[in-house]
């Protein structure tokens, strides 16, 4: 297998025209299952990252509806849950096995897979000028670790002790004692092996990526003239590779505590009164570990919605992109960075106060890359021709949802303040701002936008608007306040907090939170509804309905695979000549070299007449 | 577009595209990466050891006084002395330097299997591939023995303070110091036994594959390049396993 597969890539890559014209037949499942064609691999996972989506947001609609309402009864739902509702209340492991998996399932599978995996696969190919991802194989590969990881996941839900339950981080040792709560017994099991698959999956994706973006730029296409969404898909793939391999180790480690008596993470631990053999482990060692990927991996979810918004807005303000060069540079800090603030998670777990210091001062240097960031999309907008498209609207409320969750990041980075706010709703008010729908509106920004590319079809505009408008309001109306819950000392991961005489004052508050939660829920089947729709009766696309200048739009309306039919275009300029004094078009393609834009050319351009 | 190129021309420079920029072809840099991302595997799991090391006491007293307790770390020399065929003989260190000394000269065969790829040399690539194989296999025969060395334990075994004695180590009891160096033992020469095991499945890939000719055909022996790389990353992650649980 291995060698005739490498032989046919060769000749992909070395990019004989001559292998475009015979278009040989291929097969149903060639051509849309085990398809090698980047971009089919692409929209693979993003039906897979909107399935999990769809599944990740009933669960938060779920836990919300207990946290605010304590006195419904689920009774209703006991045809769906089953035995998880308990005499009309939802049964509390379950709430805890609920909040765990929304984690895994937003973070991991449509965040980081159908995110990256979606807008890396189909887009660096296409933007770069390459007939296809360095190798297609492992690309199909990729898609299918993370399929079988999907389906070991999605098999522990139905579990009949439930699925992982010790919340997304999984610390041991409740993660590692079976016998602790019933959600560290077989779906505890489960969710690492799944875990174990998708790394192999992001790995095999991730070198892909790198190599791709490497070896396979088209002539002309130096770093410097890459669209900033390939810089951030490049670095995305970077993290990620590095970052995932240390949650390997640790899944492994905890694998082998869970099952085979080791005592990695385990120190003189007694159950029910009974001692347990393991001694002289660490437990925080695991959180070592784990944050080493999990803070990295928030800049995975974020990275490549930066790259679609500097693209979205730059097209869609009809002006160059303000600052390109520092663009990439805030990337590049962002990312470096990212690998030595880890600990900023663990404030209280008893480390050395002077270490936490450090970590701080670490931490808090990230604003200035992300304030350089949103200081950059602001410039952009600033006086520009703005095209108000869906995309456009979130990508702007993009940044407005990325500045409202990083200034309590700022808050949350100081350790003094952190061990007052650790572990309550602040928290999670502001990571769901920043990483959690700042991402997915990035997401939603690169459908709308790229729509046309993937589908051939336009998607409906004025459905996009609503989606828009509602999902915007809600965000904020979800996540403000928790804020104030969070200020108030109020836990995340409490499944009942009616006992708490201090927290009884902010029922109105956690009902409202609830109602808005479960509104924008049910209006993101008008998103589902519109995509779905419109990639069959959606109004036809031209090649460039955007006017933009990367080199996606040159391909056809329905590339083919190879991309381009004829040679693959070659580069002259960078991505963002938008409304260049002079030209007669407000935006000139990559590929239109400068002699034939002799009317705008600045002066030392002249020299590449 | 083609009518452009007539024009002028786009930059040729390292990184304007249209090349590779590092001159290696994109399967030898996705071996590259992934043996990066194989690094940070390797690396959580010898810090994961060093904290665990860091976390337990050291042996204070003489060496000549020294035995095996759970209060203390044990000291490599007092562990790893025995050698096949040599029962109760103390060679502190002796067996392991052998078994070092067989993967680096696997790791010399490995080089001169690639050099004589280069010449497109199909007998000499075959020779030196058979050589590798064999060292690589006979690296896993001695951990195999040391394993089984190991685990069955000394004569003298660890006397317990109720006056019990064990004999060896397993994943949770360990006569030779704490359960987690016994632990550690085991994962991470375990796991770095599965690279070596993985690379010799690997070099039997691809020995048959230089045995029917596919490489030849093909017209370089890239291949074999490629598993060089990553037999010589196993090589190196050895000599750090090595220096971590034998030396210092």
């Amino acid at each position: 297998m291995s060698s005739t597969d490498i032989s046919l890539h060769k000749d992909v890559h070395s990019g004989h025209d001559d292998h475009h014209d015979d278009h040989h037949e291929q097969s149903f499942i060639e051509k849309y299952i085990f398809s090698q064609d980047h971009k089919v691999i692409g929209k693979q996972f993003l039906f897979a990252g909107l399935f999990w989506a769809i599944i990740g947001g009933t669960f938060s609609s779920l836990f919300r509806f207990q946290l605010g309402f304590p006195e419904a009864t689920f009774t209703f739902l006991e045809p769906i849950l089953g035995k998880w509702v308990d005499g009309g209340k939802l049964n509390p492991e379950f709430y805890l096995a609920l909040v765990t998996m929304h984690g895994t399932i937003m973070v991991f599978f449509v965040l980081t897979a159908g995110l990256s995996g979606t807008f890396s696969n189909f887009l660096i190919p296409l933007q770069i000028g390459a007939r296809d991802m360095a190798s297609g194989f492992m690309n199909m590969l990729s898609f299918w670790f993370f399929f079988l990881a999907s389906v070991i996941m999605f098999y522990s839900i139905f579990l009949e002790t439930g699925p992982a339950a010790g919340g997304w981080t999984v610390y041991p040792p409740l993660s590692a004692l079976p016998q602790a709560i019933s959600g560290s017994g077989a779906g505890m099991t489960m969710w690492l092996v799944s875990m174990a698959l998708f790394i192999v999956s992001q790995l095999l994706g991730g070198v892909n990526y790198i190599t791709t973006v490497i070896n396979l730029r088209t002539r002309g296409m130096s770093m410097a003239k890459l669209p900033l969404t390939i810089w951030a898909f490049f670095l995305t793939a970077v993290l990620g590779l590095l970052a995932f391999p240390v949650l390997f180790s640790a899944a492994l480690l905890l694998i082998f505590d869970r099952s085979f008596g080791t005592s990695f993470f385990l120190s003189d631990i007694y159950v029910a009164g009974e001692a347990l053999t393991h001694t002289g482990g660490s437990p925080v060692l695991f959180q070592h570990l784990f944050w080493f990927l999990g803070h990295p991996e928030v800049y995975i979810v974020i990275l490549p919605t930066f790259g679609i918004v500097s693209e979205v807005i730059a097209t869609n303000a009809r002006k160059p992109i303000f600052g390109y060069r520092a663009m990439i540079g805030s990337m590049l800090g962002i990312s470096i960075l990212s690998f030595i603030v880890w600990a900023h998670h663990m404030f209280v777990s008893g480390m050395n106060p002077f270490l936490g210091s450090v970590f701080m001062f670490l931490t808090l240097i990230i604003a200035v890359p992300s304030a350089v960031k949103v200081f950059n999309w602001l410039a952009t907008l600033w006086r520009g021709n703005i095209n108000f498209t869906p995309a456009m609207l979130f990508s702007v409320a993009f940044v407005s949802l990325f500045i409202t969750g990083g200034v309590t990041g700022i808050i949350l980075g100081n350790s003094a303040l952190d061990i007052q706010m650790h572990d309550t709703y602040f928290v999670v008010a502001h990571f769901h701002l920043v990483m959690g729908s700042a991402a997915f509106f990035g997401m939603f920004a690169g459908v709308y936008h790229w729509f046309p590319k993937m589908f051939g079809r336009m998607i409906d505009e004025k459905l996009g608007y609503v989606h828009f408008w509602i999902t915007f309001v809600c965000a904020y109306l979800i996540f403000m306040p928790m804020h104030y819950l969070g200020i108030a000392g109020f836990p995340r991961r409490y499944y009942t907090w009616t006992g708490f005489e201090t927290f009884n004052k902010f029922l109105d508050m956690n009902s409202f939170i609830t109602i808005a939660a479960i509104f924008v829920f049910f209006a993101q089947f008008i998103f589902i509804f519109n995509f779905i729709y419109s990639i069959f009766r959606g109004r036809r696309a031209t090649e460039n309905p955007w006017k933009s200048n990367t080199l996606e739009w040159t391909t056809p309306v329905n590339p083919g695979h190879g991309n381009w039919p004829g040679p693959l275009p070659v580069v002259y300029r960078w991505p963002y000549d938008y409304s260049k004094p002079g030209a007669p078009q407000d935006f000139i393609p990559q590929n239109v070299p400068y002699s034939q834009t002799q009317s705008s050319n600045l002066p030392y351009e002249r020299d590449f007449e | 577009m083609s009518q452009t190129t007539t024009f002028e021309q786009p930059n040729t420079g390292t990184w304007d595209g249209g090349n590779e920029p590092f001159k290696a072809s994109y399967g030898k840099l996705m071996m590259w990466f992934f043996l990066l991302s194989d690094a940070f595997t390797f690396a959580a799991f010898l810090t994961t050891y060093g904290l665990a090391r860091h976390r337990h006491h050291a042996y204070e007293g003489t060496p000549e006084a020294f035995t095996f307790s759970t209060q203390w770390w044990p000291i490599p020399e007092k562990v790893f002395n025995a050698f096949p065929g040599f029962h109760g003989v103390d060679w502190p260190l002796a067996f392991v330097a052998l078994m070092t000394m067989i993967l680096i000269l696997s790791s010399v065969t490995m080089v001169l299997a690639v050099e004589a790829g280069h010449r497109m040399d199909k007998n000499d690539v075959q020779k030196w591939l058979l050589w590798t194989i064999l060292f690589g296999s006979m690296f896993l025969g001695c951990q195999a023995w040391e394993w089984t060395h190991f685990i069955s334990g000394t004569d003298e075994g660890m006397k317990l303070a109720n006056g019990s004695v064990i004999h060896g180590a397993n994943l949770i009891v360990n006569q030779y110091g704490p359960p987690l160096f016994a632990d550690l033992f085991f994962f991470i020469t375990g796991f770095h036994g599965t690279h070596v095991f993985s690379g010799v499945v690997l070099l039997i890939m691809i020995f048959i594959n230089t045995v029917n000719g596919v490489y030849h055909r093909r017209g370089h022996y890239e291949m074999v390049e490629k598993v060089g790389l990553y037999w010589h990353f196993v090589d190196l992650v050895w000599v750090f396993v090595f220096t971590f649980f034998y030396l210092v």
